[in-house]
């Protein structure tokens, strides 16, 4: 039973601790830690040290170096620093090292000392310089807190989404604060500065003085403030030796202490074991370390997710490793393994002394075709690296051939990312990659590749045509497409033009490129065109009404319709309008007019090529049975019998019909046969066909 | 491309807004996707921050149980006349919901361009979300994608069953008419759906539209009989019929009225000798004989001004079904046309000779005969070549030897009676089985394309016909008479009945997913040139 209890030690009156060693740093440190700036990351991650040349005046030419470990002290990078001098180390969520330079410019390292980018903190920040900065981490990422020559505070919440804050001052603030720290409550960050022995709330809106409730008296500055790592909490140290708990709201009191030492402690941090109700916090000074706990509520930890953790594998570069757990825990391939696999290659075309071609290969070979790997991420790491032939080949192993193309876009080659495009079947992609290829080539270039492309062309051509007419008939010329350039101009004599020279300068070019196209009848056709617009301006002119673009044939009609028999028959002669539309027509136009008489004289004028039953029908139209009649006894035989029934003379039709032996106008006759006295056709009808059995 | 127009439209709304001074907030709704053209405009016209943009990713609209429609009309004057790739995929995307609803399809056919590249992009979809369709059971068992230029004779001839010829004269949108004052017997005009919940309706829609009238005049004596039993009612069974059958029966009674109604207006306009000569020159192109007095009657029709779509559609369908016009002809009528109906159609005829809706015979073309000759009688590979040269020359129809060979045309042996129909053709009054609908049957009974190589070779698919079986055993054999007939470019709803019937005749059930449906007036609207 000894052994167990041997090494632990009391403290206070309930609760016991023990000292033991965790493991043992494998770092060789050349420098003193106090002389360095030291970062380590959370969640046992990585710790960065800076020694720090600039606090002493003198070793300016010494240039700095940049180390850093794993958290059991493995050395992971080394690195000369060549920028200007640092205040302050963080490490981000994302295990991202962030370095904050006196002059406000924020230098931003990966795990292993690659650097990633770089931002400013702002014009204030860089006239005033860096006083102060701190890192902290909210549940939107990490954030970086300034203060600056002239005792203003500068933050950005979070660094990934950098919105730059500048605090309001406070009132009478002349020279540091004894202790500040970066708050985050309520999803916004504040700062909570000591001044003497005032405490002040900065907000992104004001600046208010606040006191933590049951503060023992007597204070007159605040040495160290700490916030636990969940913002939950606050630990005051002041002047007189004595610490305050309490939540960071300022509105409770966990439990106060009075250690007695009044030197200021050297760093304050809250410690806790997740799940555990005990909180407590830390003091160490130079020679001394205190723990003040007390135990009343539980404080629940968020802990890291199986995809933190393997994200902080790959960060390390052990893809076997978290291969391994991927698929020991059987996570789907898409969330696991192929992620892993994707995050290798990722790193693996940054090896620069491999050669394009066996890092391509090596990729693919492990990879494949896995679920969830897109080889386009990949290619598009490698293009980041300035590999764009190994980018190429990547690329070929992606299978959908769409997504090969923003890269390909991207690294300038427009002309395959056209062919990818057109392969994937995805027009809009293929519009995408045309108006790319618009603005990069000049128009010849551009016309001669759109030409090996049928399914692009009809595609930008169906674009130009309601945006951009010019470009259509440029595009008709260099194909030396007459046809299509004869369309053009014709469509533009009826959309753009008001004018009708302007109209008839259009046909003539359009007639133009028929004859070009050795399209005759169409050009043949234009011609037609372009006369009978010249003639029906001059008609409007010398006769008044509406001609232009009407039909030839509605010209003529109503050229008849107005009394114009004249120039009617001129135009139908000019325009060699055919004997029978010119027989229709007149028909038409004098029954519309109900001029019966000069229909008669026409119907005389010669023998009618259309024949006389539409005489007939159409007097029947306008319900003029006397007219009709005339025609009917004009109408040749076949169409006798039709002709007849169509002025009511069932009678005189059955006759006929009886006379021609044709059964098929007999019982057309006969389905005619439904008034009271047609009793006795019908009659005469059967009897005739009765006889026709016989025979 | 009426959504450019109608998207052109409304960022010249917003420019004149601009223009004016006044500020509004603008949202355009794109659907069934929103185009990175559109975009670049809103960008260029320097509108974009104005105008937010959303998208509605709708593409099928269940227009009846057998009936889904993708409502894109311009997919047929954007494909198959200007070549636009861009619905493919919006085709694909549909086959593609279609599968993650109703699982994977075990057996796939396809004829036509447009056909082979819509499956291979939904193939493709699939393969990028495999998994997902892996494994369910399959509910339907086939599927056909068939091109409208593979038939576009079915498609120009008049419809005379009855929901065609409805289609025809009034115009079906979305699944729903407005019948006009002639038909209500009212001074108001009513909008009408028209899909199997109208019991009425139903029984008729696929009849032809001889028997139609003859049909609802039973039909309402049979209902003024029900009304009649009143008559003879106590209070009680008074009191049950109020109750329970008279809602029903005034239900149908409204319905009989409008489809009398809607049947009186078509014969009107229908019965007149006009329409039985249409009728039969129709049927003189079908089967190929008097060409020369079909010829005159389309001219006389063209003179006489009676329909500029009308004599369009007739032009046409001479042409496809004689390989294209004779040369003087070609001129000839396109004159007549033009004197007719405004030179601007000269533009027409040049969207009708891309799309090879009307097309001159070419001066080789006198040697067709010799070409079928020599691929019947020499079956050496130098022959097999000759003939493969003379195909490319130009896209031929072909109809003649196709009919032939898949006996379009019913051989005539006394009356066919139209009450019972003994094949499709009943849809054009017996004188011609619907091409595409032939081809589907064909191909169905084969399970493949085995031993239609000829058919395929007329029709210009040599590359574009395909088969593709998985071996699936768990499709059941319900699910193996459940058939999806795709078509690209439209189809009709003759088309439909037509294969409803097969259906009926052979155990099958057909859904049909169409692009839209059409007929022969919107496909030749599809193609004219309007001035603007």
């Amino acid at each position: 039973m000894d052994c167990y209890t041997a090494n632990w030690n009391p403290l206070g009156d309930s609760a016991f601790y023990r000292k033991y060693e965790l493991y043992s740093m494998d770092w060789d440190l050349k420098e003193e830690l106090r002389d360095c700036l030291v970062a380590a990351a959370p969640y046992g991650g990585p710790i960065a040290l800076l020694r720090n040349p600039w606090r002493k005046e003198k070793a300016a030419s010494v240039r700095p170096v940049l180390d850093i470990y794993s958290a059991s002290g493995m050395p992971l990078a080394s690195l000369l620093w060549k920028s200007g001098p640092v205040v302050s180390l963080g490490w981000s969520a994302e295990e991202e090292l962030l370095c904050v330079q006196e002059d406000g410019a924020v230098l931003v390292y990966g795990l292993h000392g690659d650097f990633r980018r770089h931002f400013s903190m702002g014009n204030e920040v860089l006239q005033n310089r860096v006083l102060d900065a701190r890192i902290f981490h909210t549940e939107f990422g990490s954030g970086v807190a300034i203060l600056t020559g002239a005792h203003r505070f500068t933050l950005s919440a979070n660094v990934g989404d950098l919105k730059l804050r500048r605090m309001p001052e406070v009132p009478g603030l002349q020279s540091a604060p004894s202790c500040w720290t970066a708050l985050c409550q309520d999803r916004v960050a504040h700062i909570l500065l000591a001044v003497g022995p005032d405490l002040y709330l900065l907000d992104h809106a004001a600046c208010s003085a606040v006191t933590p409730p049951g503060l023992a008296p007597g204070v007159s500055s605040f040495l160290q403030m700490a916030v636990s790592f969940t913002y939950r909490h606050l630990a005051l140290f002041t002047d007189t030796g004595y610490i305050w708990m309490g939540t960071a709201s300022l509105k409770e009191k966990l439990c106060e202490f009075n250690c007695n030492i009044r030197a200021p402690p050297k760093q304050m941090v809250w410690c806790s074991r997740p799940r555990s109700k005990e909180r407590a916090v830390v003091v160490a000074w130079e020679r001394r370390l205190m723990v003040v706990g007390d135990a009343s509520e539980s404080i629940q930890y968020k802990q890291l997710t199986i995809q933190v953790l393997l994200d902080r594998l790959v960060l390390r570069r052990l893809y076997p490793l978290a291969i391994q757990i991927c698929e020991y825990l059987r996570l789907p391939e898409v969330q696991g393994v192929s992620r892993i696999l994707a995050h290798w290659a990722c790193y693996k075309v940054q090896q620069k002394d491999v050669s394009d071609e066996d890092v391509a290969r090596a990729i693919n070979q492990k990879l494949g075709d896995t679920p969830g790997v897109s080889y386009s991420d990949i290619a598009a790491r490698a293009y980041g690296c300035g590999r764009t032939e190994l980018a190429i080949k990547l690329l070929e192993y992606e299978p959908r051939s769409g997504e090969q193309v923003p890269l390909l876009l991207k690294m300038k080659r427009s002309k395959l990312a056209l062919s990818k495009a057109i392969e994937s079947g995805d027009t809009d992609l293929v519009f995408t990659v045309l108006l790319h290829l618009k603005n990069e080539l000049n128009r010849g270039d551009f016309f001669m590749t759109l030409r090996n492309q049928p399914m692009a062309l009809s595609l930008y051509r169906q674009f130009c045509k309601h945006q951009e007419l010019e470009t259509l008939k440029d595009l008709y010329n260099q194909d030396d497409n007459h046809q299509e350039l004869g369309s053009f101009h014709i469509r533009a004599s009826y959309a753009a033009e008001e004018r009708i020279e302007g109209r008839v300068a259009a046909l003539q070019t359009a007639a133009d490129a028929f004859y070009k196209a050795k399209n005759e009848f169409a050009a043949k056709a234009t011609e037609d065109q372009m006369r009978l617009l010249r003639l029906q301006r001059r008609l409007e002119d010398e006769l008044g009404g509406q001609f232009l673009d009407l039909s030839l044939h509605d010209t003529v009609t109503t050229l008849i319709l107005g009394g114009h028999n004249k120039r009617a028959e001129q135009l139908a002669r000019d325009f060699r309008i055919p004997d029978k539309r010119l027989w229709w027509l007149k028909l038409t136009a004098l029954a519309d007019l109900e001029d019966w008489e000069e229909l008669e004289k026409f119907s005389k004028s010669k023998k009618s090529p259309i024949g006389y039953l539409p005489f007939v029908e159409i007097c029947m139209k306008q319900h003029n049975k006397y007219e009709a009649k005339k025609y009917a006894s004009r109408v040749g035989p076949e169409q006798k019998v039709k002709a007849l029934l169509l002025v009511g003379d069932v009678a005189q039709a059955a006759d006929v019909a009886i006379e021609h032996r044709n059964e098929a106008e007999l019982s057309l006759v006969l389905s005619h046969c439904t008034g009271a006295t047609d009793g006795a056709t019908a009659d005469k009808i059967q009897r005739a066909r009765a006889q026709a059995q016989k025979k | 491309m009426a959504c450019w127009a109608a998207f052109l439209l409304s960022v010249g709304l917003v420019n004149a807004d601009k223009l004016a001074g006044r500020t509004r907030k603008y949202k355009v709704i794109f659907s069934p996707q929103k185009f990175y053209a559109c975009e670049m405009v809103l960008e260029e016209e320097g509108i974009y921050g104005d105008v937010s943009c959303d998208e509605w990713a709708f593409s099928l609209l269940p227009l009846d149980v057998d009936l889904l429609s993708m409502e894109l009309p311009e997919f047929f004057r954007d494909y198959f006349l200007e070549g636009d790739q861009r619905w493919i995929n919006t085709v694909a995307q549909a086959l593609h919901l279609l599968s993650t609803l109703y699982g994977p399809f075990p057996n796939c056919y396809g004829i036509g361009r447009c056909a082979k590249m819509a499956y291979e992009l939904w193939r493709n979809l699939e393969e990028e979300e495999d998994g997902e369709t892996k494994g369910r059971r399959p509910e339907i068992g086939h599927i056909f994608l068939l091109d409208r230029d593979v038939d576009f004779v079915t498609a120009l001839c008049s419809q005379v069953v009855y929901e065609g010829l409805v289609d025809d004269t009034f115009r079906i949108k979305c699944g729903s008419v407005d019948f006009g004052p002639e038909v209500t017997s009212s001074d108001k005009s009513l909008k009408v759906l028209l899909n199997a919940e109208d019991k009425v309706f139903n029984e008729i829609r696929n009849e032809h539209f001889s028997n139609v009238f003859g049909f609802l005049s039973q039909k309402a004596r049979n209902l003024q009989a029900q009304y009649d039993r009143r008559r003879g009612m106590d209070i009680k069974q008074m009191k049950n019929f109020v109750s329970q059958e008279l809602k029903g029966l005034k239900q149908e009674h409204r319905l009989l009225s409008l489809h009398i109604g809607a049947c009186e207006s078509i014969m009107k306009k229908k019965t007149k000798q006009d329409f039985q000569e249409l009728i039969k020159t129709e049927h003189a192109l079908l089967e190929g004989f008097n060409i020369r007095e079909s010829t005159s009657y389309i001219e006389e029709h063209i003179d006489r001004q009676v329909s500029p779509i009308e004599s369009l559609r007739l032009m046409c369908l001479l042409s496809i079904t004689e390989n294209g016009l004779i040369p003087k002809d070609y001129r000839s009528l396109k004159t007549q046309y033009l004197q007719s109906y405004g030179p601007e159609h000269l533009l027409t005829f040049s969207n009708l000779r891309r799309a090879g809706l009307l097309t001159e015979q070419a001066p080789g073309d006198t040697l067709t005969a010799m070409e079928s000759k020599v691929s019947k009688l020499v079956t050496d590979k130098a022959a097999g070549k000759i003939t493969d040269a003379f195909s490319s020359l130009a896209k031929r129809s072909n109809f003649r030897a196709i009919s032939k060979k898949l006996n379009l045309i019913p051989r005539v042996d006394g009356e066919y009676d139209l009450k019972v129909p003994r094949d499709m053709a009943y849809v054009f009054s017996g004188a011609y089985v619907p091409l595409s609908c032939r081809i589907i049957e064909q191909v169905l009974e084969r399970r493949s394309w085995q031993g239609l190589d000829e058919v395929v070779r007329l029709l210009n698919c040599s590359d574009f016909a395909f088969t593709d079986m998985t071996k699936e055993d768990k499709a059941s054999s319900e699910s193996l008479r459940l058939i999806l007939v795709v078509f690209l470019g439209g189809c009709t709803f003759s088309e439909i009945s037509a294969l409803r019937f097969l259906g009926r005749e052979k155990g099958y059930r057909f859904i049909f997913l169409t692009t839209a449906v059409t007929n022969s007036a919107r496909l030749m609207e599809a193609m004219s040139e309007v001035k603007a």
